[in-house]
């Protein structure tokens, strides 16, 4: 039997939540368009009035937020409220472009953290453990978005921040750390030096791992989960729709809840903005349902994900999402089947290859193409044109096998494929020249 | 005896070859021989010249190279003597990837490389059948 930090709400019927997004959408939009002109005019250029939305069936009508319009409106352009009733702002690590700032009211940040709140309680947790946080403190959301969740439930608050694993492991074994809230990748890291310092995985009191804000597979769950004798959920959330605990895993493991009472999640054709039918792969969009200070409607995280909301034995009712799978303005759609470059590079770096590589699609007899130019290793290098060829069937068959469709490889001379002084430009799609 | 193969490989791209000749002869150096062979995506070069290390720096900037030993020898006068050194090769079970021919105008004579997948036994044979191959040094002064 499952706990819930809010069973009325977390394991409402589907009539119930909707009843309250319906309610909370017709409020949204009437407060985001009497307070922040940067979408009211973005509606009225789209010739959509608050009186236009009249449940979640019509927020397919309104228009889409991206990072890029974050950007135009850094910093103050999409704040919902005066900045006397804002008491705090958390911001992202800006790694590209301009920071984002997202700004909270004291509701906000009440209304965060029970979504934290109810994440840890999916986890197990209750007011007997002993939370330790490890996300980093201060602008980054992670600490004090679990911080505070941790707060609420009424554990024992160990708020390390990040780093300094020797007195991580000093305090989780002192004091009987029961659950364990970082990054996954540290988490691996703390379970190594745990191993390297003696420890087993029995000796420490660890139940479970709250962990997020980054990607991560079910090959690492296991294996943390068994480097720490824990069982690890995993933690959805963005800084532009508040933090972590948008979603949160409950005991099933088979993808995060949307805490559906305060974001309306949408899938879209990341190339036509068109909605998709729930089960389908595409673009994650949230619209927040009762944010003051941030109120983003229709942000799109350009996350790719699919929803379900098949009935899951935890008892909640709201929907999940899957694990992100990539960035949307990544994606390519290849003969039906969605292509990630990262998959790519993936098997290419497995292989011994460099990362310097150049996917072309195109579009030939009305079938798609897909064509990689690798660049060959001088160590690879054979007089023989029988070697080079069948290093690239070689590579040709690890693609076909990760992405499904079989690709053209041509192994090239180093330096030959195009670099570039920025970001590099990976994909070249002549399909986009044809239509 | 063997000699020494320089292998490079190089983009199908209008003007790279050119590049490499040109590098080669700046740094006067001199091609005895040549063969090319291609693919829709790639070409590799293989030279014989009168000074490989020299050659090599030259190539460095412009394309990836690896030297090899292939094997050179001189044909007789008479019909039917490349298929002579053919029969003698693949009696003694050596395979032959690869093979191409140049002339020396010098001393009007006429040779094959014969790029094999075990030297050690192609040489072995090929001086019991008294076929006269050519050295490092008899290239660069031909
Ligand atoms: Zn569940």
């Amino acid at each position: 039997m499952s706990n819930y930090y809010q069973p009325e709400i977390e394991t409402a019927s589907r009539e119930k939540i909707l009843e309250i997004q319906n309610e909370k959408i017709v409020k949204q939009v009437r407060h985001v368009y009497d307070n922040v002109k940067y979408y009211r005019d973005l509606m009225d250029s789209k010739g959509v009035k608050p009186e236009d939305i009249k449940s979640v069936d019509d927020i397919k009508k309104l228009p889409f937020l991206s990072k890029e319009d974050l950007r135009i409106a850094y910093p103050y352009g999409l704040l919902g409220t005066d900045l006397k009733n804002c008491v705090r702002i958390q911001s992202t690590s800006g790694t590209t472009g301009r920071r984002v700032v997202a700004f909270y009211t004291q509701k906000d940040i009440d209304i965060w953290e029970e979504c934290c709140a109810r994440a840890i309680v999916a986890a197990g947790g209750t007011n007997e453990d002993v939370c330790q946080v490890c996300y980093g403190y201060g602008l980054f959301t992670g600490g004090p978005g679990l911080n505070g969740g941790s707060h609420k439930v009424g554990c024992l608050t160990l708020p390390m921040s990040s780093g300094n694993t020797e007195r991580q492991i000093q305090f989780m074994m002192d004091l009987g750390a029961t659950i364990l809230c970082c990054t996954p990748s540290y988490a691996a890291y703390i379970g190594e030096s745990l191993a390297e310092a003696g420890y087993k995985p029995e000796d420490n009191k660890l139940k479970a791992g709250i962990f997020g804000a980054e990607p991560w597979t079910e090959e690492m769950r296991l294996s943390i989960e068994k480097s720490l004798g824990i069982k690890a959920y995993d933690i959805y959330g963005l800084t532009e729709t508040s933090g972590p605990g948008v979603s949160f895993e409950c005991e099933e493991q088979t993808g995060m809840h949307i805490n559906e009472d305060h974001f309306y999640a949408e899938i879209i054709d990341p190339d036509t903005g068109e909605v998709l039918p729930e089960g389908e792969k595409g673009e994650l969009v949230f619209t927040s349902l009762d944010k003051e200070a941030f109120p983003l409607l229709r942000y799109r995280t350009r996350d790719i994900c699919v929803l379900t909301r098949k009935k899951c034995s935890c008892g909640r009712t709201h929907v999940k999402m899957s694990k992100p799978m990539g960035r949307s303005d990544d994606m390519m759609i290849i003969r039906g089947v969605n292509v990630f470059p990262s998959q790519i590079e993936a098997v290419l770096l497995k292989e011994g290859y460099p990362p310097n590589y150049q996917i072309i699609v195109d579009r030939v007899n009305n079938s798609d193409t897909l064509d990689i130019n690798v660049e060959l290793p001088p160590e690879r290098f054979s007089d023989k044109v029988s070697d080079i060829q069948a290093k690239e069937k070689s590579l040709e068959s690890a693609l076909r096998t990760m992405l499904g469709i079989g690709p053209k490889v041509h192994l090239m001379p180093p330096h030959s494929v195009e670099r570039s002084e920025g970001k590099a430009k990976r994909v070249i799609d002549h399909r986009k020249l044809h239509d | 005896m063997s000699v020494k193969q320089l292998t490079a490989f190089i983009e199908n791209r209008p003007g790279k070859l050119r590049d490499m000749v040109e590098a080669i002869s700046k740094a006067d150096v001199n091609i005895r021989a040549m063969s090319i062979a291609d693919t829709k995506d790639f070409g590799i070069l293989r030279i014989i010249v009168s000074d490989t290390e020299k050659a090599k720096a030259a190539l460095a900037e412009i394309c990836v190279t690896s030297v090899i030993e292939v094997i050179a020898v001189k044909m007789s006068d008479k019909a039917g003597s490349l298929a002579d050194i053919l029969d003698v090769l693949d009696k003694a079970k050596v395979n032959i990837e690869y093979m191409y021919a140049f002339t020396a105008p010098a001393n009007n004579g006429a040779y094959v490389v014969i790029r094999v997948n075990d030297n050690k036994s192609a040489e072995k044979v090929l001086r019991e059948n008294s076929i006269e191959m050519l050295s490092d040094s008899e290239i660069q002064n031909l």
